[in-house]
């Protein structure tokens, strides 16, 4: 790791403040970020821990939005959301291993924008918000590509938003070494829609298959997506699986988050 | 030089450190705790697992200033008062948990760790909680009867 200083800010404000400096990079749970600094992968002049910030903190329902604080632990995320938000709590209880959801955050896992990360399937699914110290982005604006969003440097995501459906899950196809889903679908039904979220698959990272939503908002059922197909073109391929065996665990891991929803 | 000040193993503990100064490296180097051991450095095995504030943390994934005003339990910090092994540690001994012994600290602080939050886990669930502790010997099948064992219940276990 190349040095930088090290600061924790008590608030918010102080924060932004901090994160104006030339080089200085905010530092969530470090379940990324530190590997990344070990391989010299990134140069910051410091590091700015949002750890220690009340503001970022906190999980409540309001309405019919969930709103979960950017610094939230994927743990805090899997036991807090139980019973709220099916699908988002099983999600995050999958995410990596005990330790890595003790330190991991959803803000830091949504600013990454791994192409295979867990959350990014259920902000695009839900059409959930991103909220930063300055905006709100909607899902849709927010993913911009492989490991590329709409945060402008130094923009802290302060909180998530998700419009609660009435049923939801999430299948991962886990990749057993890294522990990341080489393709994870999130469903989400609504009174009046139905959301289809992919990581994993894509090389442009996340996106909503919308062909799904539609046949499977006239008929929440696994077999409304029997006559779909997904095209391989524009998959990710590696020795873990081609594009055409990415493309079809697209459909296979739709049918069974539709059947497992609840 | 900053200075960090946290309470490893019940006692205080203060030093010099880097802004990029692990935790793991302050255990090592500075206190000379090498019972928290470093397989991969990459956030993948868990030899590293040591408890912050009652939670499994990987060491090498933490900076040390992070845990400033801690409380941290590592694997020296397990035994028994009168130094006798602890019922973790003595159902590791008893079930043939460790052969070279390297990723054994960090799979007795995630087994600590999973029987306070689950006191009869099933095996499955050891399983699954152990995800992030590789073990290059044993195959993990003694590792989860010692863990059986310490939470008081039958070592037998599904062949796989
Ligand atoms: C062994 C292992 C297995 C894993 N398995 C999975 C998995 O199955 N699924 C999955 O989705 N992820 C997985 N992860 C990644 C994990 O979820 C990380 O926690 C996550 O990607 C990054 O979150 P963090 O809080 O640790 O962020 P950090 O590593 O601290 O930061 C990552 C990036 O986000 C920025 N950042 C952090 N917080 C904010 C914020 N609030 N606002 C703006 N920018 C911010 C940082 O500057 C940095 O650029 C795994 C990681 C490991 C080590
Ligand atoms: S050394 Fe920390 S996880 Fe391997
Ligand atoms: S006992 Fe050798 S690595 Fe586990």
């Amino acid at each position: 790791m190349y040095a930088f200083e090290f600061e924790r800010p008590g608030s918010l404000d102080a924060a932004v403040k901090a994160l104006q400096e030339e080089d200085a990079q905010a530092l969530g749970g470090g379940q990324t970020l530190i590997p990344t600094l070990k391989q010299r992968l990134a140069m910051p002049s410091k590091l700015v821990s949002l750890k220690g910030i009340a503001e970022l903190q906190g999980i409540a329902q309001e309405g019919d939005v969930l709103k979960v604080g950017g610094g939230s632990t994927h743990g805090a995320v899997a036991r807090e959301t139980k019973g709220i938000f099916a699908g988002l709590s099983l999600m995050a209880s999958k995410i990596g291993d005990p330790a890595v959801r003790n330190r991991g955050t959803m803000g830091g896992s949504l600013a990454n924008n791994d192409p295979a990360a867990c959350y990014p399937a259920a902000l695009m699914a839900t059409r959930g918000t991103v909220v930063t110290n300055t905006r709100e982005i909607a899902a849709e604006e927010y993913f911009q590509g492989l490991f590329t969003t709409a945060l402008e440097e130094g923009e802290i995501i302060t909180s998530i938003r998700f419009p609660l459906p009435e049923k939801s899950n999430y299948q991962k196809f886990e990749q057993p070494a890294s522990r990341f889903p080489l393709v994870g679908v999130f469903v989400a039904k609504y009174g009046d829609r139905v959301g289809v979220g992919v990581t994993g698959a894509s090389e442009d990272g996340v996106f909503a298959w919308k062909e799904a939503e539609e046949a499977l908002a006239g008929n929440f059922a696994p077999e409304a997506v029997d006559d779909l197909w997904v095209s391989a073109e524009g998959m990710m391929s590696d020795l873990h699986g081609t594009a055409e065996y990415r493309a079809h665990l697209v459909k296979v891991m739709t049918k069974r988050a539709v059947a497992a929803a609840e | 030089m900053p200075q960090v000040s946290m309470t490893v193993n019940g006692k205080p503990a203060t030093g010099d450190v880097e802004g990029r100064t692990l935790l793991v490296q302050f255990l090592r180097d500075t206190l000379h705790l090498t019972g928290t051991h470093v397989g991969c450095d990459t956030s993948q095995c868990g030899a590293c697992l040591v408890h912050v504030d009652g939670e499994a943390i990987k060491a090498c994934s933490i900076f040390a200033l992070e845990v400033e005003g801690a409380e941290v339990t590592t694997i020296e910090g397990m035994a028994n008062a009168d130094g006798s092994l602890n019922t973790i540690q003595q159902a590791f001994q008893d079930h043939h948990g460790l052969q070279c012994g390297f990723c054994t600290p960090g799979m007795v602080m995630s087994a600590a760790a999973l029987l306070k939050e689950n006191p009869k886990p099933s095996e499955t669930e050891i399983r699954d909680y152990l995800q992030g502790n590789i073990c290059r010997c044993t195959g993990y099948h003694n590792i989860v009867k010692a863990i059986l064992a310490a939470s008081g219940q039958e070592t037998a276990i599904a062949a796989e």
